[in-house]
């Protein structure tokens, strides 16, 4: 790691002003960019840490309305016992990000700025049809993910929080990759007041994405059989040396009917 | 055998400080003065390094030098070697590459170290190594052992030419071939072994101290053999004589092989004490460890196995291409050699064997032993093959292997070995009945029920072990004997100390070799201490590799105890009155038998050092040595049969049931030898189903980390069902025959057995990681 300067920002208005220093990186829980700072993959000059400002943490769960704060963490949202009877795939899923350690640190907030594309919160944000709430406006969740690790967000622009109304049914199935036990592809499905949603993630060349035939599929007919001989095509998937685009697409199909069988569960 | 004794289950002494976190490990070694280093890596698999430019990093704040391979070719240090000679069949040696510690001229695979920069902090040298500038010119690389050998490869090494180190043969090609000729029928095959990374949990590390006063070196290092360290470093790449070098191998945090050779680093950071007049520390992190550490593996073969009209095999005809990376490692030549190629007969009767074995350079990191070391590879080899024999032969796979088992012993192979004993049908029937393969169509129908392929493989591996006899091991090449010393120190008031030249790192010496006293003299394990891993302790050994601490280091104390034991009789029967050959050793004291006349085990030991009363002429003291050299290798086999469950839908395989039967002579503490079985069907399980080293044809390593490289975790293993049936080995003191390694080689063919099975398939490659898996069921419905 280079050396960097650390600030404790107080409040969001205090870290906006403190990103304003050299080169000047938000850090949240920290499970992506401190091992990339670790591995000199990441050298910023200060870090304007975030997880020390009250207004940032907490969930109201308000009937269907939900609010996740953006400094909350994985572990706080796969344990608050309001959410997880609003929306149990959401509070499932945090349980299943990386392991006890990140999960305690990792945060909402981050994780959606981050927007790894085999992170695990893009999809669930995205079937949900959430709003991510900024220091500056609101942003829908289809509009907020907009590639490889990039977002609608702008220069000196923090998430605050994600709102979204907790659907009838909903459960997010993923594929761990075998060495890092992110996903290779992770499928949330959500059968909520607008219909079918159902957005992939780890699979997609430029990130999460909702796939068309799953929904169409699923649209009149919410369950697994359903999803019988549907196909989803391979285009514009991502090859590596752990899955091909095939084997992606194919995984997909198997994630979405198990995690719509869990949601009918 | 009593609760401490040979035999007994005793929990292992060094593990409080392990679990605790109290180990001292190279890291934690801090001398005054001590420095940082960090090395200049090569980016490129393959380039000329046309200029280095060192200003910037010299004027970095904290650097104290910054130092290049022409410095140490000019201060006489010399270049790496490899210790086995090997000639091809035409009777020209082995052509080994020059490796210098630090590449000035050309650098062969990523990760080769050019310049090493010493500094205050380890931030500090890591900063001023970016600073290094470096002009490369790009050459063409090559990854792919067989497309080293085409003539459009780039050329490595200008020595070794069209990249082939040596063309070696074993056994007889005309007999072979007549057999085959004669079959009845014929099985052939491609066989793939992956190459591995070993991922030690302790990297790599190491401390060099030169002390100006005494215009001595002392070498703190992660090695599985620190004797070995010194002689090389003194002998061949002149850092200093044996006698200004101290080698200290402390607590090491596993080896698996990777830590038996002597690297650039050790030498470097040596010279670089002397040079810049700070005590060096350099300690890997984890990419360095993937990029540098020794890897293992890396063969392609074509085997043909011929049968008569009986399903006796006939003959056995293997061509091996292997790859050993950019450079010739230590032991690397007899890899695929002497531990290979030797063992190709297995557990049965083949009257007529013959390996062709090539041996060629790549732009890869370089290949030496790892956990088994060319025994996974004869054994993937010939397992993979007996089963797809029985498969085309329509008979079942455990009857082929039985009918052709080898049942009387000795027995001398047509490849070099001559196995002592064993029991291999004990074994097989212990495995299958452990595994209820009666049972198996049963559980195979009740799992496609629930829309899953089940699968059934097993796998009768045979090894060599207790590396070996000096003498017959000198006649294959070796530079270097493979004996072993110990020293047993009785102190004044009974406690005892044994100096072993083996070396533990992981394998539990502080409690076996204890136990082993307690044996002996009824000494609680307590007071007996275990002394290894300093050459200023301990004056000679060969270290630890292929299962040889038993075997050879426990018989060389053995050999020692013998010797102290009769002095200790010899003492006792004069203090006693008695005849010396009536004393017997019970319960902690020296007895006259079928009397109550004794003297307890530590009056005895004061005595002899008192030297009150001692028999005439005898000398005080009480400390004996023994340096032990078998008469043959050992030869642990067993029969492993693995079952497996496979997804379709994802082809995630699940290894739903594992046994392990194995024959490992004579046993010390039955806990540690299954943890050892453990250890070892995890790494097997992990090189058949989830490590695969990739390099893209540019030489870049893909799996350079855990995102990318799928080390076995908990959650991949069954729990193993293991257990022994053993014959003692003939051929050592305590009839031990070694346990290190079996479980690594016997395991991954029973896996790849039961995957194929499970998909109706003859072969996939490894690891078979779900993606393949898939692939291979989806090709089977097209």
């Amino acid at each position: 790691m280079y050396s960097v300067n650390y600030h404790r920002a107080a409040s969001v208005a205090d870290a906006v002003k403190l990103l304003e220093s050299g080169d000047a990186k938000l850090l949240s829980g920290g499970m992506t960019l401190i091992p990339a700072m670790k591995t000199r993959l990441a050298a910023p000059s200060d870090l304007v840490d975030l997880s020390h400002i009250e207004e940032l943490k907490g969930i109201e769960v308000a009937g269907s309305a939900i609010t996740i704060r953006a400094a909350t963490t994985h572990h706080e949202v796969a344990s608050d016992e309001k959410l997880k009877k609003a929306c149990p795939a959401l509070a499932h899923m945090a349980s299943r990000i990386g392991d006890p350690a990140v999960r305690y640190k990792g945060t909402i907030g981050g994780s959606i700025a981050n927007n790894d594309p085999a992170a695990d919160y893009p999809a669930a944000l995205l079937a949900l049809e959430a709003t991510i709430v900024t220091n500056k406006r609101e942003i829908a969740a289809d509009a907020f993910f907009t590639g490889l690790f990039e977002t609608a967000l702008e220069d000196g622009e923090i998430v605050t929080a994600v709102t979204f109304t907790a659907p009838a049914k909903a459960a997010y199935e993923k594929f761990r990759n075998p060495a890092s036990r992110y996903a290779i592809v992770g499928v949330f499905v959500a059968n909520g007041a607008d219909g079918v949603r159902v957005a992939v993630t780890g699979a997609g060349d430029s990130g999460v994405f909702r796939s068309k035939e799953i929904e169409a599929a699923l649209a009149t007919n919410f369950d697994a059989a359903a999803l019988n001989g549907v196909k989803v095509p391979a285009n514009d998937l991502m090859s590596d040396i752990h899955a091909s685009a095939d084997y992606r697409a194919n995984l997909i199909v198997v994630m979405a009917k198990r995690a719509v069988a869990a949601a009918n569960a | 055998m009593g609760i401490e004794g040979v035999g007994a289950r005793v929990a292992r002494k060094e593990d409080k400080r392990f679990i605790t976190g109290a180990g001292r490990y190279v890291d934690d070694m801090v001398v005054p003065g001590m420095k940082h280093a960090a090395f200049v890596r090569s980016p490129h698999a393959h380039a000329e390094i046309k200029k280095i430019d060192l200003k910037k990093a010299q004027a970095m704040p904290g650097v104290i030098g910054v130092l290049t391979g022409k410095e140490l070719k000019a201060d006489g240090i010399g270049n790496l070697i490899c210790g086995w000679m090997i000639h091809s069949k035409d009777g020209s040696p082995m052509k080994m590459g020059a490796w210098s510690p630090l590449a000035f001229d050309r650098v062969r695979y990523v990760g080769d170290a050019v310049v090493v920069v010493v500094a205050e902090t380890k931030g500090q040298a890591r900063d001023a190594a970016e600073a290094v500038d470096i002009t490369y010119q790009e050459l063409k690389a090559v990854v792919d052992a067989p497309k080293a050998l085409e003539r459009s490869a780039p050329q490595i090494h200008p020595e070794a030419d069209g990249n082939l180190i040596f063309d070696w043969e074993l056994g007889d090609s005309a007999a072979t071939n007549a057999a085959i000729k004669a079959a009845a029928h014929i099985t052939r095959m491609k066989i793939v072994n992956n190459r591995l990374v070993p991922n030690a949990m302790e990297p790599r590390a190491t401390l060099g101290h030169y002390d100006k006063a005494e215009d001595h070196y002392t070498c703190w290092t992660t090695s599985q053999n620190p004797h070995l360290a010194r002689l090389v470093m003194s002998a061949f790449y002149n850092v200093a004589p044996e006698n200004k070098l101290r080698v200290i191998a402390p607590d090491v945090g596993g080896g698996f092989g990777s830590k038996i050779y002597i690297y650039p680093e050790e030498i470097i950071c040596l010279w670089a004490s002397k040079k810049t007049g700070v005590p060096v520390k350099w300690v890997a992190d984890r990419t360095e460890s993937f990029l540098t550490d020794a890897h293992g593996r890396d063969h392609v073969s074509t085997v043909e196995m011929a049968f008569d009209k009986d399903n006796r095999i006939t003959g056995l005809k293997v061509d091996t291409i292997a790859n050993l990376g950019a450079y010739m490692s230590l032991f690397s030549s007899c890899v695929p050699t002497y531990l290979y190629a030797t063992l190709l007969s297995g557990q049965y009767d083949i009257p007529a064997i013959h390996a062709n074995v090539r041996a060629v350079y790549t732009n890869t990191a370089p290949v030496d032993a790892y956990r088994g070391a060319g025994r996974p590879e004869a054994t993937y080899l010939l397992e993979r093959t007996m089963e797809t024999a029985a498969r085309e032969l329509g008979v079942s796979p455990a009857e082929l292997r039985r009918k052709n088992f080898i049942t009387a012993f000795p027995h001398q192979t047509p490849v070099i070995m001559n196995y002592d004993a064993g029991d291999y049908a004990a074994s097989l029937d212990a495995a299958m009945a452990a595994a209820d393969y009666a049972g198996f169509a049963q559980r195979k129908a009740d799992a496609a029920n629930r829309g899953k392929l089940r699968g059934i493989g097993m796998s009768c591996y045979i090894e060599a072990c207790g590396l070996a006899p000096s003498a017959a091991v000198g006649s294959l090449g070796a530079g270097v004997g493979l004996w072993e010393s110990a020293e047993v120190r009785v102190n004044a008031a009974g406690t005892i100390e044994v100096l072993t030249g083996s070396h533990s790192h992981g394998q539990g010496h502080e409690t076996t070799f204890a136990q082993l006293v307690n044996q002996r003299f009824g000494v609680p394990i307590d007071s007996v201490s275990i002394v290894h891993g300093d050459t200023d302790k301990v004056q000679m050994g060969m270290g630890t590799y292929g299962s040889r601490s038993g075997a050879v280091g426990m018989s060389a104390v053995a050999k020692a105890l013998d010797k102290v034991e009769a002095k200790a009789k010899k003492i006792a029967a004069h203090l006693l009155e008695a005849d010396e050959g009536d004393i017997v050793i019970e319960n902690g004291a020296l007895k006259v038998a079928g009397t109550d006349k004794q003297v307890p085990w530590f009056q005895m030991a004061l005595a002899a050092y008192t030297a009150h009363n001692l028999p005439g002429g005898m000398e005080p003291g009480l400390k004996e040595t023994s340096f032990y050299d078998p008469s043959n290798f050992t030869f642990p086999a067993g029969c492993y049969v693995c079952e497996v469950e496979i997804d379709p839908e994802t082809g995630v395989t699940e290894v739903v049931q594992f046994v392990a039967a194995d024959d490992f002579g004579n046993i010390i503490n039955p806990m540690i030898v299954e943890g050892q079985v453990h250890g070892g069907v995890a790494q097997g399980i992990g090189q058949a189903l989830l490590e695969g080293t990739r390099y893209d044809a540019s030489g870049q390593l893909l799996t350079a980390s855990y995102m990318d490289y799928t080390m076995p975790r908990a959650d991949d293993l069954p729990s193993f069902k293991v257990s022994t049936s053993n014959t003692p080995c003939p051929g050592n003191p305590l009839g031990i025959k070694g346990c290190g390694e079996a479980g690594a080689i016997g395991s991954p063919p029973a896996v790849i057995n039961a995957i194929t099975d499970a998909i109706g398939i003859t072969d996939i490659a490894m690891p078979a990681s779900p993606s393949t898996v898939w692939a291979a069921i989806r090709a089977t419905k097209h």
